[in-house]
């Protein structure tokens, strides 16, 4: 299974090469083997004695996160639709895409989204699971971002990369919190422990994190906003990612959790609200677009608003709608968006009110459209399955369980009325998409193109998914028992009867409201121009984009003003802030742990007066060059510092030491004095008294933090010396008496070399200094 | 006699810090001189001092100081050596060129 999961990934590998010949063979030839390889693979999974195949492969055993790959019902409807829509979908692109758009990286974000969107349906781990959600937002970032001169395009890309990331943030803390609880990364152990994780306390946190991230991946209310505008993308990555399947990822997430929410009363008042709320508000908004993909697009908000829903309801009617759904609104909403592509291509616009009449012109793609709008309506015949999974929805509303909590038993009563007003305007666009494209006045003049019917290749992608919907349609109950029984089953977590799908049930209540969904909207359409004002006067100016350009705005606006505050380019205040940091930081560990306790004033070495007088002279001299204002006197006063310390050297019994301070202190001194002459003179210090204070106080405050620290470490007696293996060995190993200088040449020799090195470039780069000008005049 | 060294490396931070803050070049560069000579008196000291006789290994002596940080200090005496002799050409020639030593006029034109 890793083979298939990782095959495009690596194929993309490849894709910049055959890119290379483009203009000889469309790079999507090739590229399409790779999905179709991938459906044929699972589909030889399909069957009624289906039952679930794990694999694993460990990848960083030591923190539990493996590629433990877990193939139920619900990850196989999800990986025949990923690589299936994924085949026709790069099918399409071949035609739609002109051999002179960037191909190679076309390709090759696609084959990543492909990989990434396997990676998430069958990851059993929840850490791998988040890697691989996190690389679909990014493929999708970068798709969207395709057409990248176009401003819309990087907008678009943007927004949708800050709501989906964000959500996946808050995902990861809610994975975080379950594995924490529970103690594994695996989801179906944590499915086994609902009961620990329900008593945890920490369910309420959970749900929300969780949900976040599901809610925004799958554009619901109010984070929708994102999928409008992700729109910019060539449209079979719309199709694909944008409706088909990326968005389903939230879709996937809720219901992979199902078994362990499902038990919470707020899971269904929060999701199931969203959810019906989502579902109104987008097919409300669909009606009032003007552009196709616009349409398209909350038509898909509003659809996922819906299965959402049903997941929320937790029945087990609801979960099979829901499962149901899923697969035929990637039937008739993937063709709805390979005809909405093949308008734009043919005619040059995607404006609906420039459109109209292009039946005549038109008269596949017009049969196409009629097939996937009117499934997508929910119209009652016997050959579209958009209204089987309606009804069922609609069945659902109806058999919800009964609710203690008196918010859920509110929502319980709501919620049929709700879906019915929401479905009337679903109801209302897909009548205004296929009869505003294809029939009424024509307006030729209007559009850029002379219009004319697609090339077959193109027309091929829809009549398959078209065929799915007639075929679903007529023969609901061929995918039941071998795919969608056991997608339903995965979902609960056990195994319920599912009644085979009819097309007449009776007068039931779904029927009903199918009926008034379909009269009520009959009417909306044909007065849809009294309508028009209304749907223009709301929302009107309350609009979640511009709360979303506010806050996007002002974080950057802020965000500067902070950086700028105290990025001024001037290095003392750099320097001050990183001093005061270590001060107030180390203080405050040491004295947090205790480290400035065990003070001992024994074993330490007998003071003699030399040392003392030694001692005060280099005290009183450094304390000198803080005012010495003459520059001569201040390297003066600084090489008596040096020269004490040389002869600290040797009363500390370091020979070496002395002798080499000793002779680097004269040639220092030398060199000072020889650039004294070319460095201005010193100025007194004319600073403000606030900024001597703040001084005083970060060197007062490193020198007493270094004498602590120092005093700290001589106490203690954590480590034992290390340097007795030095003096032991120093002869046999290094044929030296001097153990300084065995320890220098021999023991730390590759050291030394590096410190010479050192020397060598520093010198090279005081030659080039002093030697090197512009314009060449060396003085 | 350790306590006191590690005061005097805290009064030599002290300084150095205190120079370093300061705006002119020369008075930066005193400053990281005298801030690697408290950093090596800190070294010495965490061997112990005066705790017997110099290393060069002798056989009537079984006693040594520590000749560990001995050799730490060494290289770092040549390396504040060769940081040194850069800072001082390279400040050397900054002030040449622009005519000032001053490191907040040095900002560039942004911030003037």
């Amino acid at each position: 299974m890793i083979f298939a999961v990782l095959l495009p990934l690596v194929f993309a590998l490849l894709v910049p090469t055959i890119s290379k010949i483009k203009y000889k063979v469309h790079t999507g030839i090739f590229v399409v083997f790779i999905p179709l390889g991938i459906f044929l693979y699972f589909l030889s999974f399909i069957g009624k004695d289906f039952s679930a195949v794990r694999h694993t492969y460990n990848w960083i055993p030591s923190l539990n996160i493996n590629l433990d790959f877990y193939l139920d019902g619900l990850s196989l409807l999800f990986v025949l639709l990923i690589s299936g829509i994924g085949t026709l979908v790069v099918f399409y692109s071949i035609y739609y895409l002109h051999i002179s758009e960037k191909l190679g990286h076309f390709y090759v974000y696609l084959l990543m989204f492909m990989t990434a969107m396997l990676g998430v349906v069958l990851s059993d781990n929840v850490f791998v699971l988040y890697t691989f959600w996190e690389l679909t937002s990014i493929s999708s970032f970068l798709l969207i971002g395709f057409w990248h001169h176009r401003e819309r395009s990087r907008y678009g890309a943007q927004k949708s990369m800050l709501i989906t990331i964000f959500g996946g943030l808050s995902m990861l803390g809610g994975l975080v919190l379950l594995s924490v609880i529970t103690g594994t990364t695996s989801i179906r152990s944590m499915i086994d422990q609902v009961d620990v994780i329900v008593n945890s306390g920490y369910m309420p946190l959970i749900l929300v994190f969780i949900l976040l991230g599901a809610f925004t991946k799958s554009a619901q209310f109010p984070f929708h906003i994102w999928l409008p505008d992700a729109m910019e993308a060539p449209t079979p990555v719309s199709a694909y990612l944008h409706s088909a399947t990326m968005v389903k990822a939230g879709i996937y997430l809720v219901a992979r959790f199902l078994p362990i929410f499902v038990v919470y009363e707020w899971f269904f008042i929060s999701v199931s609200l969203v959810g019906i709320v989502t579902l109104v508000w987008a097919s409300y908004m669909a009606v009032r677009q003007t552009d196709l993909k616009g349409i398209l697009a909350f038509s898909t908000i509003s659809q996922l608003g819906m299965i959402m829903a049903m997941l929320g309801f937790g029945t087990e009617v609801a979960v099979f709608a829901a499962v149901f759904h899923i697969l035929n609104h990637a039937t008739f909403k993937g063709s709805l968006f390979m005809i909405a592509g093949i308008i734009d291509h043919e005619t040059g616009t995607r404006d609906i009110r420039k459109l109209g009449g292009l039946l005549t012109f038109m008269p596949i793609s017009a049969t196409l459209a009629l097939f996937g709008t009117f499934s997508m309506a929910g119209i009652p015949l016997p050959f579209l399955n958009g209204f089987y999974s309606k009804e069922l929805f609609f069945k659902a509303t109806t058999l919800l369980n009964e609710n203690s909590n008196s918010i859920a038993s509110f929502l319980s009563e709501a919620i049929p009325y709700l879906a019915v007003f929401g479905s009337i305007f679903t109801f209302v666009y897909s009548m205004y998409f296929f009869f505003g494209v294809f029939t009424g006045p024509k307006k030729l003049k209007l559009l850029p193109k002379k219009p004319h019917e697609a090339p077959i290749g193109m027309l091929i992608s829809p009549i398959v998914l078209v065929f799915g919907v007639i075929i679903i349609g007529l023969f609901p109950n061929l995918v039941n028992g071998s795919l969608l029984t056991h997608a339903a089953h995965a979902i609960t977590n056990s195994n319920f009867e599912i009644e085979p799908v009819v097309f007449w049930h009776g007068l039931i209540p779904a029927f009903k409201m199918t009926l008034v969904v379909v009269g009520v909207g009959i009417i909306l359409f044909l007065t849809r121009k009294k309508w028009s004002n209304i749907y223009k006067a709301i929302p009107g100016k309350l609009s979640l984009n511009k709360t979303y350009d506010m806050i996007i705005g002002k974080t950057d606006e802020y965000s500067a003003k902070i950086t700028n505050s105290y990025m001024t380019g001037s290095l003392k205040l750099y320097m001050s802030i990183i001093l005061a940091t270590i001060i107030i930081f180390t203080f405050t560990v040491m004295f947090a742990s205790g480290g400035f306790k065990n003070i001992s004033f024994g074993d330490l070495a007998e003071v003699e007066i030399v040392d003392i007088a030694i001692v005060l002279i280099m005290v009183l001299a450094a304390i000198c060059t803080i005012f010495v204002n003459n520059k001569l006197a201040l390297i003066i006063i600084t090489g008596i510092v040096g020269f004490g310390i040389s002869i600290l050297f040797v009363v500390f019994r370091a020979p070496d030491l002395a002798l080499t301070q000793l002779v680097v202190e004269t040639v220092s001194m030398a060199l000072f004095l020889l650039a004294y002459y070319h460095l201005p003179e010193l100025q007194k210090r004319n600073e403000s008294v606030s900024t001597s204070i703040t001084n005083l106080f970060l060197a007062v405050g490193t020198g007493v933090l270094i004498t602590m620290v120092g005093i700290a470490a001589h106490s203690s007696d954590w480590f034992k010396t290390i340097s007795d293996y030095f003096v032991e060995t120093s002869y046999s190993l290094g044929g030296g008496n001097n153990i300084v200088n065995v320890i220098l040449v021999d023991m730390r020799g590759l050291d030394t070399l590096f410190e010479i090195t050192v020397l060598g470039i520093a010198a090279l780069a005081i030659y080039s200094l002093i030697k090197v000008r512009k314009d060449k005049e060396a003085d | 006699m350790e306590y006191i060294i590690l005061i005097l490396a805290g009064i030599l931070f002290a300084t150095a810090i205190y120079n370093i803050l300061q705006k002119q070049l020369l008075r930066i560069i005193i400053g990281t001189v005298l801030l690697s000579h408290g950093a090596h008196l800190v070294i010495l000291t965490m061997g112990k001092l005066k705790r017997g006789n110099p290393p060069i290994l002798d056989e009537s002596v079984t006693n040594y100081t520590d000749p560990l940080p001995q050799a730490l200090i060494l290289t770092s005496i040549v390396i504040s050596f060769g940081i040194t002799s850069l800072l001082l050409v390279l400040s050397y020639r900054t002030a040449k060129e622009n005519n000032t030593d001053n490191m907040e006029e040095m900002r560039g034109e942004s911030n003037e």
